[in-house]
């Protein structure tokens, strides 16, 4: 903890700013996935987000632990794999919330047409036929 | 200074964490409750980041990036669970 506050300002003034950034955009994201109407738009809030606050939280202790010594960028894989990942993993969420067929908030659209089916997710009927 | 924006940071973590769990007990369907889980995941990578800059070691890194994997495992099966009633089919 001593060593955090003996470091150059420069430093310490980004990697605030970082800290901060990445801490005030996950916690927003935690809000809306608190205190938003309906589970699409619930949706939106955490999964965009959280990707925003690991990267700034990466990108400060990056910083911090490079200052102090030789450039270390192993926290870089952890930011990469979410980035890869979060979209995916939302992606899954969706689709299986289409799945089950949620209740909607009066305001959410519906973009799905008339006859517009989903039936390439679902399980195929001709094996479910006795 | 930097030790006070870490507490700071923590307190909103340790917030987001306490507001995914309300989500996890309260949410309707359980879409709702894979979504609390993939974002309580997610902010408790970020606590044990926070934690590795403030004691400076790296050790708690490993232990970040292996929740980063299964998290996502465990994302995606439960997500295919409610897609087709089955994972290994």
């Amino acid at each position: 903890m001593d060593a955090l506050n003996q470091l150059p300002a420069w430093s310490q003034w980004l990697a605030a700013f970082f800290i901060l950034l990445g801490a005030i955009f996950a916690f927003i994201g935690s809000l809306g996935l608190a205190i938003l109407p309906d589970f699409f738009t619930r949706l939106h809030a955490p999964t965009k987000n959280t990707t925003i606050g690991i990267g700034g939280i990466v990108i400060a202790s990056i910083l911090i632990t490079s200052v102090q010594g030789s450039i270390n960028l192993n926290e870089l894989l952890i930011a990469i794999f979410l980035f890869l990942t979060a979209p995916i993993s939302a992606h899954i969420m969706a689709k299986a919330a289409l799945h089950t067929e949620l209740k909607m908030f009066n305001r959410t659209k519906d973009f799905r047409q008339e006859g517009d089916s989903y039936e390439h997710i679902l399980p195929n009927k001709k094996d479910m036929e006795p | 200074m930097l030790t006070t924006v870490l507490h700071i940071a923590f307190l909103l973590f340790s917030l987001s964490v306490l507001m995914n769990f309300w989500r996890l007990i309260q949410g309707p369907d359980l879409p709702d409750r894979i979504l609390a889980l993939d974002t309580i995941y997610i902010n408790s990578l970020a606590l044990l980041l926070l934690l590795g800059m403030y004691q400076n070691t790296q050790t708690y890194f490993e232990a970040a990036l292996l929740i980063a994997m299964f998290g996502f495992v465990g994302t995606i099966a439960a997500g295919k669970f409610l897609l087709r009633g089955d994972l290994i089919e």
